[in-house]
C-alpha cells in the first residue's frame, strides 16, 4: 500500500477552509474528517496543523469558540467568517484553474 | 471588516498571555486525548496508545512554539520577554554590567561630544542663521597666502556674480563701552548693509541696516546690539531704540537689538554689536578704505543660490577676479578671490581648530573601538559561564535566531544604558572645550541636535551588533550533547575559541598602542615648541596697553603722552628697557602688510611682493632682546619730518638682496621708499611652529597708531611693574584704565594652545586606552590560566617549577601584546601623517616615540601578565588533578 500523499505547502489552508465550510469543528475532528473525505489518501500532519488553524485565526479567516466535543469533552470549535468563505471561494477557484491546466500539460502528448 | 476579527486576538496574545497558553495547552490535550481514544479503540494499550499520539504530534511544546509563531504577536512578545531576562541578567551580574554600561559611557560619550563640537563650532556653527550649507567664506589670495579682501573688489563680485545670492561683510573688532562706571572691551562686528537680511536673521527690536548706511566715510554711527547685551548692559529696556551709546569715543544711535541665542558670525567669539562698515576708520583708524582697492581688510560671505556647488561658485569667482586683476593691475595682480566652507573659514577660530577636530574624530573612534573590544571580551566571558543555559534553551526548542535575539537585545540594553550615559556625558561636555584653552575667552559651544543624537543612535546601533554578535558568534558552536555532558577544560595555548578573544586583545593593544604613539610624538612637538626660542626674550618682558581712542584722544594728544609715559616708565626702578609697537608677536592681531619693491630685485611676472611689517617705536629691539646684526635701531630722530627708514630681517635679506648688505638700501613700503638701517635676527611672528618668513619693521612715528602695545623689560615682578605702571599714567591723565598686563611668556604659552589641546587629548585617551588594553589583557590572561588549570597542575605534578609556569603564561601573553604592537607599528606609520602640522620639527615615523609607545606598551602588558601567571603557579597540583 503506497504512503499516504503528502499534503503540498499552502494546500492545508484550503482544505481546512473548506472542511470547516459545512459546520464548525475541532482540530482533531478536521483532521479525521480530511482523512475521511479523501479517502485515506490525505493524511494531515498532526504537528503542522494547529499552527495552521492559528495563523488562520490571526489573518481572520477563522474563528474560534469552545464547546462541548461529541464524546462530552471542551474543545475549541473553529468556524469560517464571511471574509473566509470570500476567501475561501477565490482560492477554490485558483486551485480549480491550476490543476486544469496541469491536466492540459500532463494529458497533452 | 477583518481587522475586527484580528484586533481583539492580538489585544489578547498581548496582554492575556497566560489565558493564551492555557487555551494553547488544552486544545492539545483535547487533541492528544482523541488520538489515543483513536489508538486505544484500534486496539493498543493506554500506554503505547500515549506514545504514539504524542509521536504523531511531533512534540507538545515544538507545536506550542509553533503555534505562538504563527500568531505574529510572537515578535512584541518575544522582543517584551528578551527584554524582561535582559533586564534579569543584567541585574543578576551589577558590578560586570556597571562596568560594561561605564565602558560604553565613556566611549559613546566621547564620540557624542565630540560630533556635538564639530557640529556647533565646524558645520552649523553660527545659531539662529538660515541654510548654513548655502553660505561660505570669502577670502583673497597671493599665491598661496590668504588675506582679507578690499570693499570695491567684495561689491565687484556682488555685482557680478550670478551664481551667488548675497555677499556679505562682518569683520571683527572691538570697541570700549562705557555705561555708568563700568568699561569693558566688547567684540563687534563691522557689517555690510545687507549682513542682516543676508544671514536672514532679523532684529526682534528695531531695524538692521539701511541699503544706503555702508557708504561714505563715519556718516552713519548706528549700531545694532545683541540680546545679551541689551539684557545685561541695558537691563532690557523695551525703550532702547533710538537711544544713545558711545563706543569708543563716538555716539550711536541704537537701532536693533538682535534675537535671543544668535551670537553673530565668528567662530570662537561673541559678538555684541554690529556697526556699519562706514564706521570703520572710526573703530579701525586709519583712511577712508571703502573706495580703496589696496586696502583689504574686509571678512566677507557668500551665500550660494540653492544647489550651487562650491567649485561652480569658485570658478565663478575665479574668473571674476581674474578679470579685477586685469582692470586694476596696480592694485590686483597676481591676486585672486577663494571660497571656503564654513568648517575651514580662514578669518576665524574654525580653521586653527579643524586639524584638533580631525585627530579628535580618529581618536574617539579608536576609543570606541577600544571599548568594543573591550565589552566584547567581558560578554564574551560571560557568555562562557552562560553556556550551559544557552545548550539548555536550544534543547528546550528555542532555536538559535531566538538566542541570537536574546544576545542582541542584551547587548541594545548595554549599548542604550552608555548612549543615554554618553549624551549625557556630551551635554556637560559641550562648553568644555573652552577650558582648554585659558585667558582667551573663546566662546565654543557644542550642539546637541536631531543630527548628533541620529549619530550617536547610529554609533549605539552599531556598538550593539559588535558587542551582542561577539557572544553569538561563540553559540554558533554550541554542539549540545557535549556542552550539556561537562566543561571540557582547555589546554594552555590551546586553539579554538581562544583565538577570537585573543584577536581582540590584539586589536586592543594595536589601538593602543597608536595613541600612544600619537601621544609621544605630540609631546615631543609641545616640549620642541616649548623650548624653542620664540627670536625674543619672554620671561622679564610685559605687555600691555592703554585704550586711548575710547579715552577721546586724538593723535597729537596721543604721541604726547605715549613720549612722557615712556621717559617717566624707563625712569623706573628695575626697568631695563622700554618700547612701543602696534602688534604683540605671537598675538590674535595681524601685523600690517604691504605690497614692496625693492632696488635691484626684479619679481617674476606674477608675482607681487608682499611682506608683513610691525610699526615700533625707539629701543624696541633692546626691550624684546631681538639681536640687531647690522646697522643702528630706530632713534627718536627718525620722526614725521625725517626720510623713511626700515628694518628688515634676516629672511628678507636671503630672499631681496640675496644675502648682499642691505643697509643703505632703497624699500618700498605703502608706496613710499625707506632706506634699510639695519639687520636684525628672524623672530616668530605669528606661531611658534611657523618657517622663517620675510619681515620688516617701519618707526611707529612715520606710520603712527594711536593704540599700541606697550613693552617693557624689567627685573621686577608683574604685580609690582603694573602697579608702577598704573601710577604713572594716572599722574598723566587720571581717567586713562589700563589693560591686562601679561609676560610675553604667557603670550607665547596663549598661542601654543592649540598642540596643548592636542597633546591633552590624545594623552588622556592614550592613557585610557592603555587601560583598557591591559585590562582586556587581564581578562584573557585569568580565563585562560583558570580554564587550564588541570594542565598546569600536570605540569607541576611532574616537575614543572615555578619559573616554568611562569614563562609559561608570560610568553603567551606577550606573544599577543607583540602581535598587537607589530601591527600597531605598521598601522601607525600610515596613521601619524594626520597629525601633519601639529608637529614642529618631529618626525611623524620619530624612531625615538616608537621606541618610548613599545616600552610602555610592552611594561603595562608585563603587568597585566603578571598577577595571572602568578596566580598559576600557585596551582595546588594534587587539588587540580582530584578536581577532574
Amino acid at each position: 500500500m503506497a504512503k499516504p500523499t503528502d499534503l503540498v505547502q499552502g494546500t492545508l489552508d484550503l482544505l481546512i477552509l473548506k472542511t470547516l465550510a459545512h459546520q464548525p469543528m475541532h482540530g482533531w475532528g478536521i483532521a479525521q474528517r480530511i482523512r475521511q473525505v479523501s479517502k485515506e489518501a490525505l493524511q494531515v500532519n498532526q504537528g503542522a496543523l494547529y499552527p495552521a488553524l492559528h495563523r488562520l485565526e490571526q489573518q481572520g479567516w477563522i474563528r474560534a469558540k469552545w464547546g462541548e466535543s461529541e464524546n462530552n469533552r471542551r474543545a475549541k470549535y473553529y468556524s469560517l467568517t464571511p471574509d473566509g468563505a470570500k476567501y475561501l471561494r477565490q482560492e477554490q477557484a485558483q486551485w480549480k484553474r491550476l490543476s486544469l491546466a496541469i491536466n492540459l500539460v500532463l494529458e497533452a502528448s | 471588516m477583518r481587522w475586527y476579527y484580528k484586533l481583539p486576538l492580538r489585544l489578547r496574545s498581548l496582554f492575556c498571555k497566560n489565558q493564551v497558553e492555557l487555551d494553547l495547552s488544552e486544545e492539545l490535550k483535547f487533541h492528544l486525548q482523541s488520538q489515543i481514544d483513536e489508538f486505544v479503540r484500534q486496539g493498543m494499550n493506554s500506554q503505547e496508545a500515549r506514545r504514539a499520539a504524542l509521536q504523531a504530534l511531533g512534540g507538545v511544546e515544538q507545536v506550542k512554539e509553533e503555534c505562538r509563531e504563527a500568531r505574529k504577536m510572537n515578535l512584541i512578545e518575544n522582543s517584551v520577554r528578551d527584554l524582561r531576562l535582559g533586564l534579569r541578567m543584567l541585574r543578576r551580574n551589577p558590578g560586570f554590567t556597571v562596568l560594561v554600561i561605564l565602558c560604553l559611557t565613556l566611549g559613546i560619550g566621547a564620540n557624542a561630544a565630540v560630533f556635538s563640537w564639530v557640529e556647533g563650532i565646524l558645520l552649523r556653527p553660527y545659531p539662529l542663521v538660515a541654510h548654513q550649507e548655502q553660505l561660505v567664506a570669502l577670502s583673497g589670495t597671493v599665491g598661496e597666502e590668504r588675506e582679507q579682501t578690499s570693499w570695491p573688489d567684495l561689491l565687484d563680485v556682488k555685482r557680478s556674480c550670478a551664481l551667488c545670492k548675497t555677499v556679505f561683510v562682518s569683520s571683527i573688532t572691538g570697541a570700549t563701552l562705557s555705561i555708568g562706571e563700568r568699561a569693558e572691551v566688547v567684540t563687534g562686528s563691522m557689517a555690510s548693509a545687507n549682513y542682516f537680511d543676508g544671514i536672514e536673521v532679523h532684529p526682534i527690536l528695531g531695524r538692521g541696516f539701511e541699503p544706503s548706511e555702508d557708504t561714505g566715510s563715519r556718516g552713519h554711527p548706528v549700531v545694532v546690539i545683541s540680546y545679551h547685551l541689551w539684557q545685561t548692559r541695558f537691563q532690557g529696556d523695551p525703550k532702547i531704540i533710538g537711544k544713545t551709546q558711545r563706543l569708543d569715543n563716538v555716539v550711536y544711535t541704537i537701532i536693533g537689538v538682535t534675537p535671543e541665542g544668535f551670537y553673530g558670525t565668528f567662530v570662537g567669539r561673541v559678538i555684541e554689536f554690529w556697526v556699519p562698515v562706514s564706521m570703520l576708520e572710526v573703530l579701525n583708524g586709519g583712511s577712508f578704505k571703502l573706495e580703496d582697492r589696496g586696502a583689504r581688510w574686509a571678512e566677507a560671505f557668500v551665500r550660494l543660490k540653492p544647489s550651487v556647488t562650491r567649485n561652480q561658485a569658485q570658478q565663478e569667482i575665479s574668473a571674476i577676479a581674474a578679470r579685477l586683476a586685469v582692470e586694476y593691475p596696480d592694485t590686483n595682480r597676481g591676486r585672486g578671490i577663494k571660497v571656503w566652507p564654513l568648517w575651514n573659514t580662514p578669518f576665524n577660530h574654525a580653521r586653527e581648530l579643524l586639524p584638533i577636530f580631525e585627530i579628535m574624530v580618529v581618536v574617539t573612534m579608536f576609543v570606541l573601538l577600544i571599548v568594543c573590544a573591550n565589552v566584547g571580551n567581558l560578554l564574551l566571558v560571560r557568555s562562557f559561564a552562560r553556556r550551559h543555559e544557552m545548550t539548555v534553551r536550544v534543547a528546550m526548542g528555542a532555536d538559535r535566531c531566538r538566542l541570537l535575539r536574546q544576545l542582541l537585545t542584551e547587548g541594545l540594553l548595554l549599548s542604550a544604558c552608555g548612549a543615554a550615559g554618553g549624551m549625557l556625558v556630551a551635554y556637560w561636555c559641550r562648553h568644555g572645550l573652552v577650558l582648554f584653552f585659558p585667558g582667551d575667552m573663546l566662546y565654543l559651544p557644542g550642539q546637541i541636535d536631531g543630527r548628533v543624537l541620529g549619530l550617536s543612535a547610529a554609533l549605539c546601533l552599531v556598538v550593539t551588533l559588535a558587542i551582542g554578535l561577539v557572544p553569538a558568534f561563540q553559540t554558533r558552536h554550541l554542539a549540545l550533547a557535549d556542552t550539556l555532558k561537562t566543561e571540557a577544560s582547555s589546554v594552555m595555548g590551546a586553539r579554538g575559541r581562544a583565538w577570537f578573544r585573543s584577536s581582540l586583545v590584539v586589536l586592543q593593544v594595536t589601538l593602543s598602542f597608536i595613541l600612544l604613539v600619537g601621544a609621544t610624538l605630540l609631546m615631543q612637538s609641545l616640549r620642541k615648541i616649548r623650548t624653542t626660542s620664540p627670536g625674543f626674550t619672554t620671561t622679564r618682558v610685559f605687555d600691555t596697553w592703554i585704550p586711548f581712542v575710547a579715552a577721546g584722544y586724538d593723535a597729537s594728544r596721543a604721541k604726547t603722552f605715549q613720549d612722557e609715559l615712556i621717559q617717566r616708565v624707563r625712569a623706573l626702578l628695575g626697568v631695563e628697557a622700554a618700547a612701543y609697537a602696534r602688534v604683540v608677536p605671537l598675538g590674535y592681531q595681524m601685523f600690517s602688510s604691504t605690497p614692496i619693491a625693492v632696488d635691484g630685485y626684479e619679481p617674476q611676472p606674477n608675482e607681487q611682493p608682499t611682506a608683513d611689517y610691525n610699526e615700533v617705536s625707539p629701543g624696541y629691539f633692546a626691550t624684546l632682546g631681538i639681536p640687531l646684526i647690522s646697522g643702528r635701531e630706530f632713534s627718536r630722530a627718525d620722526d614725521e619730518n625725517a626720510p623713511r627708514v626700515a628694518i628688515v630681517n634676516q629672511t628678507m635679506v636671503a630672499r631681496y638682496w640675496r644675502g648682499q648688505n642691505p643697509i643703505g638700501q632703497r624699500l618700498q613700503v605703502k608706496g613710499n621708499w625707506a632706506r634699510v638701517v639695519a639687520v636684525v635676527k628672524d623672530s616668530k611672528y605669528y606661531s611658534m611652529g611657523e618657517t622663517a618668513r620675510p619681515f620688516f619693521y617701519v618707526p611707529l612715528r612715520q606710520y603712527f597708531a594711536i593704540e599700541p602695545d606697550i613693552h617693557i623689560r624689567t627685573t621686577q615682578p608683574l604685580q609690582t611693574i603694573q602697579a608702577a605702571l598704573l601710577r604713572e599714567v594716572r599722574a598723566l591723565d587720571p581717567n586713562l584704565p589700563l589693560f591686562e598686563m601679561i609676560t610675553l611668556q604667557e603670550q607665547v604659552d596663549r598661542s601654543t594652545s592649540q598642540q596643548l589641546v592636542a597633546v591633552a587629548l590624545v594623552a588622556l585617551f592614550g592613557g585610557l586606552a592603555l587601560l583598557l588594553a591591559s585590562i582586556g589583557l587581564y581578562g584573557v590572561m585569568s580565563y585562560t590560566v583558570s580554564q587550564s588549570t588541570r594542565e598546569l597542575g600536570l605540569r607541576m605534578a611532574l616537575g614543572a617549577g615555578t619559573s616554568n609556569v611562569l614563562r609559561l603564561v608570560l610568553s603567551r601573553g606577550l606573544l599577543l601584546t607583540t602581535t598587537g604592537i607589530l601591527l600597531g607599528i605598521a598601522l601607525a606609520l600610515l596613521l601619524t601623517r594626520l597629525l601633519g602640522n601639529l608637529l614642529y620639527q618631529v618626525s611623524p615615523r620619530d624612531p625615538l616615540a616608537f621606541a618610548a609607545a613599545f616600552a610602555v606598551m610592552t611594561l603595562a602588558s608585563l603587568a597585566a601578565c603578571f598577577l595571572p601567571a602568578w596566580r598559576a603557579t600557585r596551582t595546588d597540583p594534587m587539588r587540580a588533578l582530584r578536581a577532574e
